[in-house]
């Protein structure tokens, strides 16, 4: 089955990611294609490549770039709303030097794209499911 | 591309936090796609379309005449919840007149706003391919 993930909710604060990651993986063992991740809400915090959890504790975000959810091309499916992580301070090369801010944060194995990929998800995919309080 | 029934359920108010605004905009982007769309408000989730809404005592954007935008896109089934409306003291009357143009009927103006009770709109969301929960 064509599945693709909504996650609403932030790292650590909130399971919503952990247990996407762990249905995710539990999906992908099981011969399920993850078509697309899509961060919303804050959920988009879930890419930052500056997370420093203590040594002892998962590591949400590289757990989610371990699972090397990508397209035919190579192109990372971790997407991350261009909206929501603008305004939460969010930011890959290009949005930053396009606004004028001198750093970036967003993980290699996330890319930031548009909410019409979210819907797109929807079409495409068997299932749609969406983890968030 | 395939049409799909696609839902979007808000649950929450308008500005205790972030999800009304964030499904608007999903919303107004799902537009685009020409899916049939949906929209169903419950719970708290009722407040986002009442009446008369003011943000200045607060410093946030009041995108609450944006719903009245929907109609143009349309997006012109919005589901309320009788019961959360009941639970709210708050009844048809005091939410915001949304209306569309119905194509098929010379333009003629029309409600958005469909009241209907749990039980049917459960029924509704069971015929949903894709329901986003905000």
């Amino acid at each position: 089955m064509k599945i693709s993930i909504q996650i609403n909710e932030g790292p650590y604060q909130h399971q919503a990611s952990d247990t996407a990651y762990q249905f995710a993986k539990a999906a992908i063992e099981k011969g399920h294609e993850i078509f697309r991740v899509f961060f919303y809400h804050d959920g988009v915090n879930n890419a930052s490549r500056f997370t420093v959890p203590p040594q002892d504790d998962r590591n949400v975000v590289n757990q989610w770039a371990d699972l090397d959810i990508k397209d035919a091309e190579g192109n990372p499916e971790l997407v991350v709303c261009v909206a929501a992580a603008l305004r939460r301070g969010m930011l890959d090369e290009s949005e930053a030097s396009k606004n004028g801010v001198d750093m970036n944060n967003i993980h290699p194995a996330f890319r930031i794209s548009g909410l019409g990929q979210l819907i797109e998800a929807g079409i495409q995919s068997d299932r749609l499911v969406v983890f968030g309080d | 591309m395939s049409t799909k029934k696609f839902m979007y359920l808000n649950r929450r108010s308008s500005f205790g936090t972030v999800y009304a605004l964030e499904s608007l905009e999903v919303v107004l982007i799902a537009a685009a796609f020409e899916q049939d769309v949906s929209l169903a408000f419950i719970d708290d989730g009722v407040y986002q379309i009442v009446e008369g809404q003011n943000t200045d005592g607060i410093g946030m954007k009041n995108f609450s005449k944006t719903y009245h935008a929907l109609g143009d896109y349309e997006i012109n089934k919005l589901y309320v919840s009788a019961e959360s409306l009941e639970e709210r003291g708050l009844t048809e009357e005091d939410l915001m007149p949304l209306v569309y143009e119905d194509e098929d009927d010379d333009w003629e103006e029309k409600p958005s706003v469909k009241i209907v009770s749990n039980a049917e709109l459960s029924k509704i969301m069971s015929e949903q391919d894709v329901c986003l929960s905000f």
